[in-house]
């Protein structure tokens, strides 16, 4: 069982939590032509990091906020989480 | 090579079976090869076969970190089915079932190959009408599909649960007869076996560190037990072909999750066929131990540890109770996981690579055990020939940027979508 601190709730357990994915990906900005290379890397394309990982949850059954998590995809440890639109250092 | 026979094996049972060859050698690696598989799994070791038997190449290595057959070769549920609906997949997996029924001839390894059928269940009219669309495309690809009403089912299933009051009652099934299971591990270590004996040297214990790429063209790779030159290089590394694609520069349409399956104690024979469940994601199979060998859904996050987590686990047998009740009374003897190439369309990807001589097999999922006969045969022609088989031709790489996605269940990473 993994327990993610929700940096609005504390801490729970992943029952309550919904995986979003690599929280890395940016969506192209949309001022400017948007290349086809620039949507498949948006849309498809994953580094699939094998240690340190930047990635998304929902906390669907509590507050419903996505929040990102870092996350060991070897050893499963979680190091931080933050709010969604909290700038990760 | 010695041949498996019941003559040699009288013959050596006169000396305790203590003088049978070797099954396959442990050669050190050479400074070259006309092509390097890695990965020494199921379909890195059919590749390496299918290159010697059907293109006469055998100057090729087979690198494998750990030991061959020990990662999802050896960690799968073992079914082997064709019962897709698009061309690109039922086409490429009913050549493969075909390979499958001479396996054990062809290989001289016995592979058990066992084609007791597979029954998907419906739980509702609507899946009754889906099932009936797939059969239909299954059977125009020449795949056998049979449309099984809620009495024949229950006529080959009594065990499951056909008690008016559950949430997902059972209005019928689509069958394939002739999907069944094999024995994983022989598949492995007969394709080893084969392989060996014309030449192919494999090379266990022995890491990828690096690849030596100049002017857009491979010319070998670094390895923890030195350098290898190689014309051509093929990936087979299923969970970690996003780990050699870094080293690459490459950002693929792969994710690595967690599948986790898991035994039951041994019963007397009670399942005759696999079995999935329709309202989620749940199979079943009973092995010739008598275990029932049960998996379902991916832990549902990145990971790369080959073992899983509780409440997936749970979630999983909870389906498979609601289908068969009497589970719940079978003791757990065993859990494992092993990491998947989870593609973004649920299909695979056997193809070329905007580098010259190197060739990329994965994105396999939950299906790639059935497919390692048909995975290695049409990866060894596309290594071989320098261009995909008309079988691979839609499992192309750059598929997801022109969007001719094969989005089969749309099973792939985000498994919460289905």
């Amino acid at each position: 069982m993994l327990y993610i601190n929700c940096p609005h709730c504390g801490m729970r357990s992943q029952n309550e939590f919904s995986y979003g994915g690599d929280a890395s990906v940016k969506r192209p900005k949309l001022n400017k032509e948007v290349s086809d290379q620039e949507w498949d890397n948006f849309v498809y394309n994953r580094k699939s990091l094998r240690g340190k990982h930047l990635e998304l949850w929902q906390h669907i059954s509590g507050c419903r906020q996505w929040i990102k998590v870092e996350r060991d995809t070897a050893t499963h440890e979680i190091f931080r989480t933050f709010k969604a639109d909290e700038e990760v250092a | 090579m010695q041949k498996y026979s019941i003559f040699n094996l009288v013959k050596n049972a006169f000396s305790n079976h203590q003088n049978w060859d070797l099954a396959w050698k442990d050669p050190t690696p050479k400074e070259e090869y006309d092509v390097v598989i890695i990965g020494g799994g199921g379909h890195g070791l059919a590749t390496a076969y299918y290159l010697a038997k059907e293109h006469n190449i055998t100057k090729v290595a087979i690198i494998e970190k750990g030991w061959i057959g020990g990662g999802n070769v050896g960690r799968n549920t073992t079914i082997i089915r064709s019962n897709y609906m698009h061309d690109e997949n039922g086409l490429f997996s009913e050549f493969g079932m075909d390979l499958w029924r001479k396996m054990s001839q062809d290989l001289n390894y016995n592979v058990m190959f066992s084609p007791r059928g597979i029954i998907n269940l419906a739980h509702s009219d609507a899946q009754m009408n889906a099932y009936a669309r797939r059969g239909n495309s299954m059977r125009l690809n020449g795949i056998d599909a049979v449309l099984l009403n809620r009495e024949q089912v229950k006529e080959i299933i009594p065990m499951a649960d056909f008690s008016h009051n559950v949430r997902f009652p059972i209005f019928g099934g689509l069958m394939q007869p002739s999907a069944g299971t094999a024995r994983h591990d022989a598949v492995a270590w007969g394709y080893a076996r084969q392989a060996d004996s014309m030449g192919v040297d494999i090379i266990q214990n022995c890491e990828v560190i690096g690849f030596d790429v100049s002017a857009g063209k491979i010319n070998g790779i670094r390895t923890s037990r030195g350098n290898i030159k190689a014309k051509k290089v093929g990936l087979c590394v299923a969970g970690s072909t996003n780990i050699l694609a870094e080293k690459l520069n490459m950002t693929l349409p792969i994710e690595t999750h967690l599948l986790q399956a898991c035994v039951s104690e041994p019963i007397k024979p009670v399942l005759d066929n696999v079995v999935t469940f329709g309202a989620g994601h749940f199979y079943v199979s009973q092995s010739d131990k008598g275990e029932m060998v049960m998996g379902g859904d991916l832990d549902g996050y990145n990971s790369y540890a080959q073992r899983g987590n509780l409440p997936t686990l749970q979630h999983v047998l909870t389906e498979g109770i609601a289908m068969m009740p009497f589970l719940s009374k079978l003791k757990m003897l065993r859990t494992w996981g092993g990491i998947m190439d989870m593609s973004m369309d649920g299909s695979p990807i056997i193809d070329k690579t905007h580098i010259e001589g190197l060739y990329l097999n994965c994105g396999w999922c939950y299906g790639g055990f059935k497919a390692t006969p048909a995975s290695g045969w049409t990866f060894a022609h596309t290594i071989a020939q320098d261009r995909v088989h008309e079988l691979n031709a839609g499992y192309s790489l750059n598929r997801f940027s022109t969007g001719h996605l094969i989005d089969e269940k749309g099973l792939g990473t985000k498994t919460w979508i289905s």
